[in-house]
Protein backbone atom coordinates (compact mmCIF):
# COMPACT_ATOMS: atom_id res chain seq x y z
CA UNK A 1 0.00 0.00 0.00
CA UNK A 2 2.92 2.34 0.71
CA UNK A 3 4.22 1.67 -2.81
CA UNK A 4 0.98 2.93 -4.36
CA UNK A 5 1.18 6.08 -2.22
CA UNK A 6 4.75 6.69 -3.36
CA UNK A 7 3.77 6.24 -7.02
CA UNK A 8 0.89 8.71 -6.75
CA UNK A 9 3.20 11.22 -5.01
CA UNK A 10 5.88 10.97 -7.66
CA UNK A 11 3.28 11.43 -10.43
CA UNK A 12 2.00 14.58 -8.69
CA UNK A 13 5.50 16.00 -8.33
CA UNK A 14 6.51 15.81 -11.99
CA UNK A 15 7.68 19.07 -13.43
CA UNK A 16 6.87 20.04 -17.00
CA UNK A 17 10.48 20.46 -18.12
CA UNK A 18 11.45 17.07 -16.72
CA UNK A 19 8.47 15.48 -18.47
CA UNK A 20 9.39 17.05 -21.79
CA UNK A 21 13.01 15.89 -21.45
CA UNK A 22 11.85 12.37 -20.79
CA UNK A 23 9.46 12.50 -23.73
CA UNK A 24 12.24 13.65 -26.05
CA UNK A 25 14.60 10.94 -24.77
CA UNK A 26 11.94 8.35 -25.47
CA UNK A 27 11.39 9.81 -28.93
CA UNK A 28 15.14 9.62 -29.61
CA UNK A 29 15.25 5.96 -28.61
CA UNK A 30 12.30 5.06 -30.82
CA UNK A 31 13.76 7.01 -33.75
CA UNK A 32 17.17 5.34 -33.42
CA UNK A 33 15.50 1.95 -33.44
CA UNK A 34 13.64 2.92 -36.61
CA UNK A 35 16.87 4.15 -38.25
CA UNK A 36 18.61 0.87 -37.45
CA UNK A 37 15.67 -1.10 -38.86
CA UNK A 38 15.60 0.89 -42.11
CA UNK A 39 19.38 0.57 -42.46
CA UNK A 40 19.04 -3.20 -42.05
CA UNK A 41 16.43 -3.20 -44.80
CA UNK A 42 18.88 -1.42 -47.10
CA UNK A 43 21.81 -3.69 -46.31
CA UNK A 44 19.93 -6.95 -46.69
CA UNK A 45 17.89 -5.87 -49.70
CA UNK A 46 14.61 -7.11 -48.32
CA UNK A 47 11.55 -5.53 -46.76
CA UNK A 48 11.77 -7.59 -43.62
CA UNK A 49 15.30 -8.60 -42.71
CA UNK A 50 14.10 -10.78 -39.84
CA UNK A 51 11.10 -13.13 -39.85
CA UNK A 52 9.64 -15.46 -37.26
CA UNK A 53 8.85 -19.07 -38.22
CA UNK A 54 5.13 -19.60 -37.60
CA UNK A 55 4.46 -23.19 -38.67
CA UNK A 56 6.06 -26.60 -38.33
CA UNK A 57 6.40 -27.20 -42.05
CA UNK A 58 10.19 -26.97 -42.01
CA UNK A 59 10.82 -29.17 -38.99
CA UNK A 60 13.12 -30.47 -37.68
CA UNK A 61 15.30 -27.72 -39.11
CA UNK A 62 13.15 -24.72 -38.19
CA UNK A 63 10.65 -24.93 -35.40
CA UNK A 64 7.85 -22.54 -34.58
CA UNK A 65 9.33 -19.58 -32.73
CA UNK A 66 12.74 -19.52 -34.41
CA UNK A 67 13.86 -16.42 -36.21
CA UNK A 68 15.44 -16.27 -39.64
CA UNK A 69 17.75 -13.62 -41.06
CA UNK A 70 16.99 -12.85 -44.67
CA UNK A 71 19.09 -11.51 -47.49
CA UNK A 72 18.16 -10.75 -51.07
CA UNK A 73 20.54 -10.25 -53.98
CA UNK A 74 20.09 -9.96 -57.71
CA UNK A 75 21.43 -13.52 -58.09
CA UNK A 76 18.74 -15.81 -59.47
CA UNK A 77 17.03 -18.27 -57.16
CA UNK A 78 18.54 -21.76 -57.23
CA UNK A 79 17.19 -25.13 -56.10
CA UNK A 80 17.73 -25.89 -52.43
CA UNK A 81 17.61 -22.30 -51.25
CA UNK A 82 15.21 -21.56 -48.42
CA UNK A 83 13.02 -18.71 -49.58
CA UNK A 84 10.43 -16.58 -47.85
CA UNK A 85 7.54 -15.65 -50.08
CA UNK A 86 4.11 -14.05 -50.09
CA UNK A 87 1.24 -15.51 -52.05
CA UNK A 88 -0.95 -12.91 -53.83
CA UNK A 89 -3.79 -11.97 -51.58
CA UNK A 90 -2.31 -13.35 -48.35
CA UNK A 91 -0.07 -11.39 -46.03
CA UNK A 92 1.48 -14.15 -43.97
CA UNK A 93 4.91 -14.96 -45.43
CA UNK A 94 5.79 -18.63 -45.91
CA UNK A 95 9.25 -20.10 -45.42
CA UNK A 96 9.90 -23.13 -47.64
CA UNK A 97 12.62 -24.61 -49.83
CA UNK A 98 12.84 -24.26 -53.63
CA UNK A 99 12.77 -27.72 -55.19
CA UNK A 100 12.33 -26.88 -58.87
CA UNK A 101 13.78 -23.94 -60.79
CA UNK A 102 13.37 -23.09 -64.47
CA UNK A 103 15.28 -20.04 -65.67
CA UNK A 104 14.46 -18.47 -69.03
CA UNK A 105 17.15 -17.82 -71.58
CA UNK A 106 17.74 -14.09 -72.14
CA UNK A 107 15.25 -12.55 -69.74
CA UNK A 108 16.52 -14.35 -66.65
CA UNK A 109 12.93 -14.78 -65.48
CA UNK A 110 12.61 -17.77 -63.12
CA UNK A 111 9.78 -20.15 -62.33
CA UNK A 112 10.16 -21.65 -58.86
CA UNK A 113 8.29 -24.45 -57.12
CA UNK A 114 8.65 -24.74 -53.34
CA UNK A 115 7.96 -27.35 -50.70
CA UNK A 116 8.25 -27.47 -46.93
CA UNK A 117 10.78 -30.04 -45.71
CA UNK A 118 8.22 -31.55 -43.35
CA UNK A 119 5.36 -31.58 -45.87
CA UNK A 120 4.57 -34.53 -48.12
CA UNK A 121 3.43 -32.48 -51.09
CA UNK A 122 4.77 -29.41 -52.81
CA UNK A 123 3.23 -25.97 -52.39
CA UNK A 124 0.98 -25.89 -55.47
CA UNK A 125 -1.99 -26.03 -53.09
CA UNK A 126 -0.77 -22.87 -51.33
CA UNK A 127 -0.37 -20.75 -54.44
CA UNK A 128 -3.24 -18.69 -55.83
CA UNK A 129 -5.77 -20.40 -58.12
CA UNK A 130 -4.29 -21.07 -61.51
CA UNK A 131 -0.77 -20.27 -60.32
CA UNK A 132 1.77 -23.08 -60.78
CA UNK A 133 5.05 -21.26 -60.16
CA UNK A 134 6.48 -18.55 -57.95
CA UNK A 135 8.22 -15.63 -59.58
CA UNK A 136 10.86 -13.19 -58.45
CA UNK A 137 8.37 -10.62 -57.20
CA UNK A 138 6.71 -13.09 -54.83
CA UNK A 139 9.97 -13.80 -53.03
CA UNK A 140 11.00 -11.54 -50.16
CA UNK A 141 14.40 -13.04 -49.46
CA UNK A 142 16.56 -16.07 -48.86
CA UNK A 143 17.19 -17.35 -45.34
CA UNK A 144 20.90 -17.09 -44.55
CA UNK A 145 21.04 -17.34 -40.76
CA UNK A 146 18.99 -18.51 -37.87
CA UNK A 147 18.49 -18.14 -34.12
CA UNK A 148 16.37 -20.58 -32.13
CA UNK A 149 13.53 -19.69 -29.72
CA UNK A 150 13.94 -15.89 -29.88
CA UNK A 151 10.79 -15.46 -31.98
CA UNK A 152 8.45 -16.72 -29.25
CA UNK A 153 8.24 -13.18 -27.85
CA UNK A 154 6.68 -11.99 -31.13
CA UNK A 155 4.35 -14.95 -31.39
CA UNK A 156 3.07 -14.50 -27.84
CA UNK A 157 2.57 -10.78 -28.36
CA UNK A 158 0.58 -11.23 -31.55
CA UNK A 159 -1.53 -14.14 -30.35
CA UNK A 160 -2.37 -12.70 -26.96
CA UNK A 161 -2.43 -8.93 -27.52
CA UNK A 162 -3.30 -8.36 -23.87
CA UNK A 163 0.32 -9.17 -23.01
CA UNK A 164 1.49 -6.44 -25.40
CA UNK A 165 -0.72 -3.88 -23.65
CA UNK A 166 0.43 -4.99 -20.20
CA UNK A 167 4.07 -4.71 -21.27
CA UNK A 168 3.68 -1.25 -22.80
CA UNK A 169 1.63 -0.09 -19.81
CA UNK A 170 4.29 -1.29 -17.38
CA UNK A 171 7.07 0.34 -19.41
CA UNK A 172 5.12 3.60 -19.51
CA UNK A 173 4.63 3.52 -15.77
CA UNK A 174 8.33 2.83 -15.24
CA UNK A 175 9.32 5.78 -17.42
CA UNK A 176 6.96 8.18 -15.66
CA UNK A 177 7.85 7.19 -12.13
CA UNK A 178 11.63 6.92 -12.51
CA UNK A 179 13.41 9.51 -10.43
CA UNK A 180 15.86 10.68 -13.10
CA UNK B 1 20.84 2.92 -8.39
CA UNK B 2 20.46 -0.23 -6.41
CA UNK B 3 16.76 -0.89 -6.72
CA UNK B 4 15.40 -4.20 -7.91
CA UNK B 5 14.35 -2.66 -11.22
CA UNK B 6 17.83 -1.42 -12.10
CA UNK B 7 19.46 -4.67 -11.13
CA UNK B 8 16.97 -6.75 -13.11
CA UNK B 9 17.49 -4.50 -16.14
CA UNK B 10 21.28 -4.71 -15.95
CA UNK B 11 21.14 -8.49 -15.55
CA UNK B 12 18.82 -8.90 -18.50
CA UNK B 13 20.88 -6.68 -20.79
CA UNK B 14 24.08 -8.43 -19.86
CA UNK B 15 22.69 -11.93 -20.33
CA UNK B 16 21.18 -11.10 -23.73
CA UNK B 17 24.46 -9.57 -24.91
CA UNK B 18 26.45 -12.55 -23.63
CA UNK B 19 24.08 -15.01 -25.34
CA UNK B 20 24.28 -13.14 -28.62
CA UNK B 21 28.08 -13.14 -28.39
CA UNK B 22 28.18 -16.90 -27.72
CA UNK B 23 25.89 -17.60 -30.68
CA UNK B 24 28.11 -15.50 -32.95
CA UNK B 25 31.24 -17.35 -31.82
CA UNK B 26 29.55 -20.73 -32.27
CA UNK B 27 28.67 -19.78 -35.82
CA UNK B 28 32.16 -18.42 -36.48
CA UNK B 29 33.75 -21.68 -35.33
CA UNK B 30 32.12 -23.40 -38.31
CA UNK B 31 34.61 -21.62 -40.58
CA UNK B 32 37.45 -23.73 -39.22
CA UNK B 33 35.99 -27.14 -39.94
CA UNK B 34 37.66 -29.22 -42.62
CA UNK B 35 35.09 -30.52 -45.04
CA UNK B 36 35.57 -33.20 -47.66
CA UNK B 37 32.31 -34.86 -48.61
CA UNK B 38 32.06 -37.38 -51.42
CA UNK B 39 29.26 -38.87 -53.48
CA UNK B 40 28.50 -41.13 -56.38
CA UNK B 41 25.27 -41.58 -58.29
CA UNK B 42 24.36 -44.23 -60.81
CA UNK B 43 21.21 -44.47 -62.84
CA UNK B 44 20.01 -48.03 -62.46
CA UNK B 45 17.13 -47.77 -64.87
CA UNK B 46 15.07 -45.29 -66.84
CA UNK B 47 11.60 -46.59 -66.10
CA UNK B 48 9.46 -44.33 -68.31
CA UNK B 49 9.99 -41.39 -70.62
CA UNK B 50 6.64 -40.15 -71.81
CA UNK B 51 4.76 -37.12 -72.98
CA UNK B 52 1.99 -35.99 -70.67
CA UNK B 53 -1.42 -35.03 -71.94
CA UNK B 54 -0.49 -31.33 -71.39
CA UNK B 55 2.47 -31.71 -73.72
CA UNK B 56 5.27 -31.79 -71.13
CA UNK B 57 7.80 -34.61 -71.00
CA UNK B 58 8.04 -36.68 -67.87
CA UNK B 59 10.75 -39.13 -66.79
CA UNK B 60 10.70 -41.76 -64.11
CA UNK B 61 14.03 -43.28 -63.12
CA UNK B 62 15.67 -45.41 -60.46
CA UNK B 63 18.87 -44.14 -58.88
CA UNK B 64 21.63 -45.66 -56.80
CA UNK B 65 22.98 -42.89 -54.57
CA UNK B 66 25.93 -43.33 -52.25
CA UNK B 67 27.48 -40.50 -50.28
CA UNK B 68 29.71 -39.75 -47.33
CA UNK B 69 28.77 -36.42 -45.74
CA UNK B 70 30.19 -37.14 -42.30
CA UNK B 71 32.83 -34.41 -42.48
CA UNK B 72 30.13 -31.75 -42.74
CA UNK B 73 28.98 -32.27 -39.15
CA UNK B 74 30.43 -29.96 -36.50
CA UNK B 75 29.39 -29.46 -32.90
CA UNK B 76 27.18 -26.57 -34.13
CA UNK B 77 25.30 -28.65 -36.71
CA UNK B 78 21.64 -29.43 -36.19
CA UNK B 79 20.99 -31.30 -39.41
CA UNK B 80 22.12 -31.55 -43.02
CA UNK B 81 19.52 -31.39 -45.77
CA UNK B 82 20.79 -33.19 -48.86
CA UNK B 83 19.09 -33.51 -52.22
CA UNK B 84 19.83 -34.76 -55.72
CA UNK B 85 18.79 -32.49 -58.59
CA UNK B 86 18.84 -33.11 -62.32
CA UNK B 87 20.21 -30.03 -64.09
CA UNK B 88 20.00 -29.42 -67.82
CA UNK B 89 19.44 -26.82 -70.52
CA UNK B 90 16.60 -26.56 -72.94
CA UNK B 91 15.89 -24.22 -75.89
CA UNK B 92 13.53 -22.06 -73.83
CA UNK B 93 15.40 -22.21 -70.51
CA UNK B 94 19.07 -21.54 -69.85
CA UNK B 95 18.85 -23.63 -66.67
CA UNK B 96 16.43 -26.20 -65.32
CA UNK B 97 16.90 -27.69 -61.89
CA UNK B 98 14.53 -30.45 -60.81
CA UNK B 99 14.90 -32.02 -57.39
CA UNK B 100 14.55 -35.80 -57.65
CA UNK B 101 15.15 -36.97 -54.12
CA UNK B 102 15.99 -35.47 -50.75
CA UNK B 103 16.81 -36.54 -47.22
CA UNK B 104 17.22 -34.93 -43.83
CA UNK B 105 20.34 -36.19 -42.06
CA UNK B 106 19.99 -35.61 -38.33
CA UNK B 107 23.45 -36.73 -37.17
CA UNK B 108 26.85 -37.96 -38.19
CA UNK B 109 25.98 -41.66 -38.00
CA UNK B 110 23.35 -41.30 -40.73
CA UNK B 111 25.59 -39.21 -42.96
CA UNK B 112 27.26 -42.11 -44.73
CA UNK B 113 24.69 -43.96 -46.74
CA UNK B 114 23.81 -45.84 -49.88
CA UNK B 115 20.28 -45.97 -51.17
CA UNK B 116 18.49 -47.26 -54.22
CA UNK B 117 15.29 -45.43 -54.96
CA UNK B 118 13.05 -44.20 -57.70
CA UNK B 119 12.65 -40.45 -57.92
CA UNK B 120 10.69 -38.99 -55.03
CA UNK B 121 9.54 -35.95 -56.98
CA UNK B 122 8.28 -35.96 -60.55
CA UNK B 123 10.81 -35.05 -63.18
CA UNK B 124 8.73 -32.92 -65.54
CA UNK B 125 10.08 -30.60 -68.21
CA UNK B 126 8.59 -27.27 -69.32
CA UNK B 127 8.03 -28.52 -72.84
CA UNK B 128 9.06 -31.70 -74.62
CA UNK B 129 12.84 -31.48 -74.69
CA UNK B 130 13.89 -34.57 -72.80
CA UNK B 131 14.47 -37.10 -75.56
CA UNK B 132 18.20 -37.74 -75.85
CA UNK B 133 18.84 -34.98 -73.29
CA UNK B 134 22.19 -34.88 -71.51
CA UNK B 135 22.03 -33.74 -67.93
CA UNK B 136 24.04 -33.41 -64.72
CA UNK B 137 23.06 -34.99 -61.44
CA UNK B 138 24.12 -32.71 -58.64
CA UNK B 139 24.16 -33.63 -54.98
CA UNK B 140 23.44 -30.43 -53.00
CA UNK B 141 23.66 -30.11 -49.25
CA UNK B 142 22.51 -27.42 -46.86
CA UNK B 143 24.01 -27.45 -43.39
CA UNK B 144 21.54 -26.07 -40.85
CA UNK B 145 23.34 -24.96 -37.68
CA UNK B 146 22.13 -24.99 -34.11
CA UNK B 147 22.60 -21.24 -34.31
CA UNK B 148 24.00 -18.85 -36.91
CA UNK B 149 24.89 -18.85 -40.57
CA UNK B 150 23.71 -21.61 -42.90
CA UNK B 151 26.11 -23.13 -45.42
CA UNK B 152 25.40 -24.76 -48.73
CA UNK B 153 27.51 -26.45 -51.38
CA UNK B 154 27.28 -29.16 -54.02
CA UNK B 155 29.03 -31.84 -56.07
CA UNK B 156 28.23 -31.79 -59.78
CA UNK B 157 28.31 -35.10 -61.62
CA UNK B 158 27.95 -34.64 -65.36
CA UNK B 159 27.49 -37.13 -68.12
CA UNK B 160 24.06 -38.69 -67.70
CA UNK B 161 21.60 -38.92 -70.57
CA UNK B 162 18.08 -39.93 -71.42
CA UNK B 163 16.98 -42.27 -74.21
CA UNK B 164 16.32 -40.87 -77.67
CA UNK B 165 12.74 -42.08 -77.91
CA UNK B 166 9.71 -42.26 -75.66
CA UNK B 167 9.31 -45.52 -73.80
Amino acid sequence: MGWIGETVDSIKSIKIRQLLTQAITLGMIVTSALIIWKALMCVTGTESPVVVVLSGSMEPGFKRGDILFLHMTKEPIRAGEIVVFNVDGRDIPIVHRAIKVHERENTGHVDVLTKGDNNDVDDIGLYADGQFWLHRHHIMGRAVGFLPYVGWVTIIMSEKPIIKYILIGALGLLVITSKD
Amino acid sequence: MHSFGYRANALLTFSVTALAFICAIASFSDKFSNQNPSAEIQILNINRLKKQSYGNDEVSLTLDISADLQSLFTWNTKQVFAFVAAEYESPMNSLNQVSLWDVIIPDKEHAKFRIQTSNKYRFIDQGHNLRGKEFNLTLHWHVMPKTGKMLADKIVMPGYSLPDAYK
